[in-house]
């Protein structure tokens, strides 16, 4: 998976948890909740749903690696492509 | 402010039910013998006969509120915000610590929790599964604070606990809080969301009280010598309630005044109702109102169509009104909707509200065949009926555990 296919896969689940927001002009860069009306409880949909769609699991203390979407990217291509090369 | 013994009118009436989403929809299909009974898949059950309503949720809620919310929340927040448009009163600019959120429920949280168990049953039973929502979708609250939330309202929002008899409760509630100052506008009534748990279906047909009939329109059919049992319903009807002299001093339209009530308690068994009570239940409240028995013109009755039920409501009915009320009209909304629960008493009532104006009384449909034992002076049966007095409206809804309640609303009159 590349970066890109990843910030995807987190836009895709965001789409789901925002279902009101405009996504199309997200910056990678910039913090989502700075972004996004995100609440702490939409973030924990984030985490379950990175459990329930892809197996990932994130631990509380790497929350803060999901601030944006580039350093979602950075913290869970590597997850991704692990859980691919174990199937 | 203290103690306030004003006159307590409704002012504004929003609701939900299994065939209207409007008091003028809800109205006429009572007027035409339109019922809103439908096929609905029960997990794990299959296909029963239910009520279901269909109002536009994305009518007043952003997709996300549907998507954290409850159902229950939902019908609240769509009846809530019908309420005060239906009021024309200028909500935004009264104060929101001076309003008041009372929302009977028969019960809240099996829909949400048996989501939660069958969400983590896909997923081995791990509850590293189990939503971190679901402590706020069930907290017996929910339905009221969603509407806070909504609105913004400061003031006392909570639900009103009190199986089948909720709704009336609601209304009971918020007059009284009116009456003792707690707050200056009150949105009241009742709520069900029960259609979402196969639980409540599932303990009613193990209770054997769950109607079944090949046609669903006709599965609810209290009185009825073939009722077979209970219709399970969604539904919300919420009104909008204010003293008196605040309802005139904005020139607010007046649907009635709350005359008087009663609720208390069977104390004799957890799920068998109990006439003796229910008419002291009835009583009582005529009493409160300061009226004698006929003085009331449409009795709109609980009857649920359990083989035993109906005919010990009916026996209170007689017990109280006997022979000697020549105005005393009785009827059933059930027979349409079938039993929505927490919001049953609120919706039964606001479907006799019209009565008031246009004089007639909706009738009960479904009766084929009379039961004998159901037989009541002035039932009006699968015809609606045109009557020379309709000022004065009593509507008993009962629940389990033994909790009876009958509110008395009359025609308001300066």
């Amino acid at each position: 998976m590349t970066k890109d296919e990843c910030k995807n896969a987190v836009i895709a689940i965001i789409s789901d948890i925002a279902p009101d927001e405009d996504l199309s002009t997200l910056k990678p860069d910039v913090r989502l909740r700075d972004q996004l009306q995100l609440d702490s409880m939409d973030f924990l949909d984030i985490v379950m749903e990175l459990r329930k769609r892809h197996g990932i699991e994130v631990p509380e203390a790497d929350y803060p690696k999901l601030a944006s979407l580039d350093s979602c990217a950075e913290y869970l291509t590597p997850k991704f492509n692990s859980l691919a090369a174990k199937s | 402010m203290g103690m306030n013994l004003s006159r307590i009118v409704i002012t504004g009436v929003g609701l939900t039910a299994p065939n209207g989403n409007s008091l003028g929809e809800f109205r006429s299909h009572l007027l035409n013998g339109v019922a809103g009974v439908e096929w609905v898949e029960v997990r794990y059950m299959g296909r029963l006969p239910a009520g279901v309503c269909h109002f536009d949720p994305l009518r007043y809620q952003k997709k996300k509120e549907l998507r954290v919310g409850t159902r229950a929340g939902s019908i609240s927040i769509y009846c809530a915000r019908e309420a005060l448009a239906d009021s024309g009163a200028d909500f935004e600019a009264r104060p929101k610590d001076r309003v008041g959120i009372y929302i009977g429920c028969t019960e809240h949280g099996n829909v949400e929790t048996e989501n939660e168990i069958y969400a983590i049953s896909k997923f081995g039973y791990d509850t590293r599964f189990w939503s971190h929502y679901h402590n706020p979708r069930t907290v017996a609250n929910n339905p009221a604070g969603e509407v806070s939330l909504h609105l913004g309202v400061t003031g006392p929002a909570y639900t009103i606990g009190a199986a089948c008899a909720a709704g009336n409760l609601g209304l009971i509630h918020a007059a009284q809080m009116l009456r003792l100052g707690e707050v200056d506008f009150a949105i009241c009534g009742g709520v069900s969301e029960s259609v979402h748990t196969f639980g409540i279906f599932a303990g009613f047909k193990s209770q054997g009280a769950l109607a079944s009939h090949p046609d669903p329109r006709r599965a609810s059919r209290p009185f009825d010598k073939a009722r077979n049992g209970i219709v399970v319903s969604e539904g919300g009807c919420l009104y909008t309630l204010e003293r008196l002299e605040d309802a005139l001093a904005r020139g607010a339209r007046i649907y009635g005044e709350i005359a008087g009530y009663c609720v208390n308690s069977d104390a004799s068994d957890y799920v068998l109702p109990n006439p003796t009570r229910q008419a002291e239940c009835i009583r009582r409240a005529v009493a409160h109102a300061g009226l004698e028995p006929k003085d009331i013109h449409i009795v709109n009755t609980h009857a649920t169509a359990t083989p035993q039920g109906d005919i010990q409501e009916c026996e209170a009915i007689r017990a109280v009104f006997g022979e000697g009320c020549p105005d005393t009209w009785v009827n059933n909304t059930k027979s349409f909707i079938g039993h929505c629960m927490g919001a049953a008493g609120a919706l039964e009532l606001a479907g006799n509200l019209p009565s008031f104006s246009d004089k007639v009384v909706h009738p009960t449909i479904n009766v084929d065949d009379l039961d004998p034992l159901c037989s009541l002076p002035g039932l009006v049966l699968n015809l609606p009926k045109s009557v020379a007095k309709a000022d004065t409206i009593l509507n008993n809804s009962f629940g389990m555990l033994g909790i009876n309640s009958t509110l008395i609303v009359r025609r308001y009159v300066a």
